[in-house]
């Protein structure tokens, strides 16, 4: 039996092993193939995971001057990159799982950051709560709560501040839904930034924004017993501990949607994105499933927020702009909506270049390739490149990098989830109703 | 009575959109830099090539200006349509996420091209019309500059019903807006259609642009946040809709001119994109149709 089905496995895999073959690496080849399949499946992930679990360490040994990218990110870069990538995984749920363009992402990433303000820093002087908290002085005044607590917190807050923009909101339909998230993502930042004396209080501190922001630790109980830091802050491998942490969060991140995307809920989401009104009429609860969507998405935004807010010490409303949106939204895009592993990857490497790669890249070129006195700054030119970026992507390969599979498919076979209804349909005029523009006109029931 | 000025501007802007988006359903989210990197095309032209400024005869103000008011029209018509053959004419049978996409993109890029070439410094051009008051009643002073903005927004608005409504390419965009496939098969060249309705788009935003400058200064990035709200403007009186654009255009401009008025009670400029968003959000939410518009599955 396991001979024939290896027969009739696709051409695909035919042909790498065939390229095995010739490239003389045949017997590593089989060895591979007669692997049990979990470890298949895993061994790729974990070989990744502990690549990047051990990046501080053989940073030091990797080349200083490589071409091109001049040099690899530092540790406190690697933080930022990870976040970002956290985040993109979360925006996948709502955008790709379940088909939702939502261009307001940044909202969520704002009331997770905030969040982490208002319950771990000196903000509400007013007060004085200690809960758990590390790293300082036991009468310094304000809100202090121990970090893990607040990335839950921030987490469930933002999800339902998710609920609360999408219960009004998702009756709405593609491009609708769009300008109303907008909408939302241009509103929270402004509201932050405005809101330092709400009738004499002080919600936000304005422009300056909530700082310092509280490190996570384990308090001194558990430093002098198992020898867990006690303050991130006061370490000398601060960067390492945060670097590790983040990972962790996105490692869990990662499993969640994993978990979630196969799940009768994700199942769900998926099938909206596919034909919604199908999806309605096999009786999924399309309100309720969307508004999970949007609280799931929201929920990672959130604690992304709160985790990378404790990481700069603060938060302040410069950080929050529609560029934002557009940036964890190309990373979902260019790695394929709703493939993981497509986003991770696409979120690295957009992060990347976000935090110190196009900075790099430009240096590099000014040096070598143009001559000198026409240097070009292409860090300044960062989001019309993503602007390119985004629109060739949509032109030559919509599907992103590593397409998921049923999503490709669905491409090719036509759609009819929420943002899938093409513009126009001229060609293929042989099914029903080829002409016209998705669905029939006139007056529709709202409801 | 600013409300009105602003208003003005605002429903030259949100025109774009709405014809745009009634002819492709497609948010053009680049319209709002093109209209932008007009504005900074006709800074440049005002002040250096035809050197107009307050000291310089009423006549040749007005020659200069009527020539850049052509010119910019000319320019954003080229740019917008330029961007249409560009990037959204690929997409005509791509999924609709695909074009919006695109449009976000080419407004970054658009944006980028405003930065390059004009660097980040706000523009702005030296008083040209005088801020002499038409005429003041009590508290309300209205004065020439504002006038003047009205006094060409209005005959262009009429010129363009005009269009729309009688002429012979004015009939083909309308009927390629409700069934492009029968257009097709009626002869109409959907294609030229619709490019013809990015021109003219681009050409009204031009006018805007132009109109903008008598009065403030403008930026690479003026273009983005200006077009959000006329986009609120032509979505509060339905999307598709000329007319309802132009109202929700005054609707917008009053709201703006009340809350950054001398009023206590009126939150203040920090809190005009709150309220025009929130205003945004209240409409989808309650009256997806708009003002004067007509049901459409979108809001169902």
């Amino acid at each position: 039996m396991p001979r024939r089905r290896d027969r009739a496995r696709t051409s695909a895999r035919a042909y790498r092993s065939e390229l095995v073959q010739r490239s003389g690496l045949r017997a590593a080849g089989t060895y591979w193939d007669r692997l049990p399949g979990p470890v298949r499946t895993f061994a790729p992930a974990l070989a990744l995971l502990a690549l990047a679990a051990t990046y501080p360490f053989y940073l030091a040994n990797l080349p200083g001057n490589f071409p091109v990218i001049n040099e690899f990110p530092s540790v406190r870069s690697a933080v930022t990159i990870i976040v970002f990538t956290t985040m993109a995984v979360g925006l996948n749920v709502v955008v790709g799982y379940c088909g939702l363009l939502d261009l307001g992402y940044v909202a969520f990433y704002a009331i997770g950051a905030y969040t982490a303000g208002w319950l771990a820093s000196g903000q509400f002087q007013q007060v004085k709560l200690h809960f758990g908290s590390v790293g300082i002085t036991h009468d310094a005044r304000g809100i202090h709560i121990s970090i893990w607590l607040v990335l839950m917190c921030a987490a469930a807050l933002t999800a339902m501040g998710g609920i609360l923009i999408g219960l009004p909101t998702l009756r709405l339909r593609g491009d609708y839904l769009a300008i109303v998230t907008l909408g939302f993502g241009e509103i929270i930042p402004q509201f932050v930034r405005n809101a330092d004396s709400l009738h004499g209080f002080d919600l936000t501190h304005g422009t300056f924004g909530i700082s310092p922001i509280d490190a996570p630790g384990f308090g001194e109980t558990l430093h002098r017993r198992v020898g867990l830091p006690a303050s991130y802050q006061q370490e000398f491998n601060a960067d390492r501990l945060f670097f590790w942490t983040a990972l962790a969060l996105l490692l869990l991140t990662i499993f969640c949607c994993i978990r979630l995307r196969d799940s009768r809920l994700g199942r769900a989401w998926i099938a909206i994105r596919e034909d919604e009104t199908a999806a309605g009429a096999m009786g999924i609860p399309l309100m309720r499933t969307k508004t999970w969507a949007y609280a799931i998405g929201a929920f990672f935004g959130g604690a992304a927020g709160a985790y990378v807010a404790s990481f700069n010490q603060g938060a302040f409303p410069s950080q929050f702009n529609f560029n934002i949106s557009v940036f964890l939204l190309c990373m979902v895009i260019l790695g394929g909506m709703g493939s993981i592993w497509g986003v991770v990857i696409a979120g690295v490497i957009l992060s990347w270049l976000n935090v110190e790669g196009l900075a790099n890249i430009g240096t590099w070129l000014n040096n070598n390739v143009f001559p000198s006195g026409h240097n070009i700054e292409v860090a300044k030119y960062q989001f019309g490149i993503y602007g390119v970026v985004i629109v060739l992507m949509m032109m030559f390969r919509p599907q992103g990098l590593i397409p998921e599979r049923r999503r490709k498919r669905e491409l090719e076979e036509g759609s009819h989830g929420p943002l899938d209804e093409p513009v126009y349909e001229l060609r293929g005029g042989d099914e029903p109703g080829a002409g016209e523009r998705g669905e029939p006109k006139g007056p529709v029931p709202r409801g | 009575m600013i409300g009105l000025t602003q208003g003005s501007v605002y429903a030259l802007v949100a025109l774009g959109y709405t014809l745009v988006y009634g002819i492709l359903q497609l948010i053009n989210f680049a319209h709002g830099d093109v209209f932008a990197l007009t504005g900074l095309f006709s800074s440049t032209l005002i002040v250096s090539h035809f050197n107009l400024d307050e000291s310089s005869g009423a006549l040749v103000i007005l020659g200069g200006l009527a020539a850049t008011f052509l010119i910019a029209m000319a320019f954003g018509a080229v740019v917008n349509a330029t961007i249409e053959l560009v990037a959204y004419r690929r997409l005509r049978s791509a999924p609709r996420l695909a074009v919006l996409i695109t449009a976000v993109g080419m407004s970054f890029i658009v944006q980028n091209i405003s930065l390059a070439v004009f660097d980040v410094n706000f523009r702005s051009v030296p008083p040209l019309i005088s801020d002499a008051n038409v005429f003041a009643i009590g508290g309300v002073h209205y004065n020439w500059q504002a006038f003047f903005v009205i006094l060409v927004t209005f005959p262009v608005l009429v010129l363009l019903t005009w269009l729309v409504k009688n002429t012979r390419q004015g009939k083909a965009m309308r009927a390629t807006s409700q069934d492009p496939e029968a257009s097709a098969m009626m002869g109409i060249n959907v294609n030229r259609t619709i490019s013809f309705t990015f021109l003219l788009a681009g050409g009204l935003a031009g006018i805007g642009a132009v109109l903008f400058l008598v009065e403030f200064n403008i930026r690479y990035d003026t273009g983005f946040e200006l077009g959000l709200i006329a986009f609120t403007a032509a979505v509060l009186g339905g999307i598709g809709n000329l007319s309802g654009a132009v109202l929700g255009a005054i609707i917008i401009g009053m709201i703006q001119a009340f809350n950054e008025g001398p009023f206590l009670w009126a939150p203040g400029s920090d809190w005009t994109r709150s309220i025009v968003f929130g205003i945004l959000i209240a409409i989808l939410v309650f009256r997806p149709e708009g003002l004067l518009g007509e049901r459409t599955p979108e809001g169902a």
